[in-house]
């Protein structure tokens, strides 16, 4: 193992830490992305370039934006419940 | 149970767990000595039988092309069934809206009933896209589909292949509604389009695996000429194989990114 795969590791198990100890999920959603972004760089480190490509897409795009649309829908619904009220 | 003993339950199983954990990381082999019989035999032949440079696409959609069938279909599968649940939902709320007087209205009446309100949540929903999001999202979209295309016409000589060219072809499309609005959206994603991509991926694939039947042989037996190892045209059915998969997948994840953007916007009434 090279310095360059101990470093991304370590960013790696720290930006895990960093989404589980982030307990707004506006905030966390973000998080989520760039350690999406980090394992893509981890897989790209470790020689898996086509894993990476799909984890940029998935981790660091899909899946943030996903959970950003639910959280807007949920405060939406919240908003208009108190409206009708 | 207690706050306290339920720390101590953790403790005692984290440590048990990190000891575990330890052991067996001392038994793998280092990085980069691999020890897998298939691995290495598949890494000596493959490149030489199917004439395809990347040999990760020549084991997912020649030698193990029935697994990614089975992977496809889930993918299918979920798209279909996330579709169909938020579709409930938009009627579900399309009927509480009636009770309230009226779909078509729905909207407006939000954004009146937020301007009483007098919060500061509507001025942040109606906010304009920034410049710099929509000249750079601008900016992104024709590149991106070109990379998409490309990683999904290149699977069998470039890391790459339908799965990864199909996340990026549907990013693309994200990129448009992040950097301009609905309406943009709307007009360069023709939902039935995406439907008939989805529908024609899944469904390629089983009809290339048939092909291989037909040829005389087994369910997706490679039955294309494998052409020369390098060429754009090479690898036989897999480059075929790579692009149903690439249409599946664009499809399949912008087919959820849609149903998820209308969630969030048909009720809102912003456009």
């Amino acid at each position: 193992m090279n310095v360059l795969q101990a470093v991304v590791l370590v960013l790696v198990a720290l930006a895990g830490a960093t989404v589980v100890l982030t307990r707004v999920p506006l905030r966390q959603a973000v998080v989520t992305g760039v350690f999406g972004l980090l394992l893509a760089i981890l897989f790209f480190v470790f020689q898996a370039p086509d894993v990476a490509l799909s984890e940029i897409i998935v981790g660091g795009f899909v899946l943030p934006a996903i959970v950003l649309l639910a959280l807007a829908k949920l405060r939406e619904q919240a908003q208009s419940g108190a409206a009708d009220e | 149970m207690t706050r306290r003993r339920r720390t101590a339950l953790f403790l005692v199983a984290a440590v048990a767990l990190g000891l575990l954990l330890v052991v067996a990381l001392a038994g793998l082999p280092g990085v980069g000595h691999y020890h897998g019989v298939y691995g290495l035999g598949i890494q000596r032949i493959a490149v030489a039988q199917r004439k395809a440079t990347d040999i990760v696409n020549s084991v997912t959609f020649d030698y193990r092309g029935v697994d990614t069938m089975g992977e496809e279909f889930i993918l299918f599968t979920a798209a279909i069934g996330l579709a169909i649940l938020l579709r409930e939902l938009r009627g579900e709320s399309r009927n509480s809206d009636e009770e309230e007087g009226g779909e078509e209205k729905g909207g407006e009446e939000d954004d009146e009933g937020d301007g009483s309100e007098g919060s500061a949540e509507p001025e942040r929903r109606h906010r304009a896209t920034s410049a710099t999001l929509r000249v750079a999202g601008q900016a992104l979209v024709g590149p991106l589909v070109v990379l998409g295309v490309y990683v999904v016409t290149h699977g069998q000589l470039t890391p790459g292949g339908g799965f990864q060219g199909g996340c990026i072809l549907a990013a693309a499309l994200f990129v448009v509604y992040l950097a301009g609005r609905y309406v943009a959206v709307a007009r360069v994603r023709p939902l039935p389009l995406i439907e008939v991509a989805e529908a024609l991926g899944a469904g390629g694939y089983a009809a290339i695996g048939i092909g291989g039947l037909i040829s005389g042989s087994d369910f997706l037996f490679n039955f294309v000429p494998l052409g020369t190892s390098g060429n754009l045209l090479s690898g036989g059915t897999i480059a075929a194989l790579s692009t149903v998969v690439g249409l599946e997948v664009a499809g399949a994840f912008s087919l959820v990114l849609s149903e998820f953007i209308d969630q969030r916007l048909l009720r809102g009434g912003g456009t």
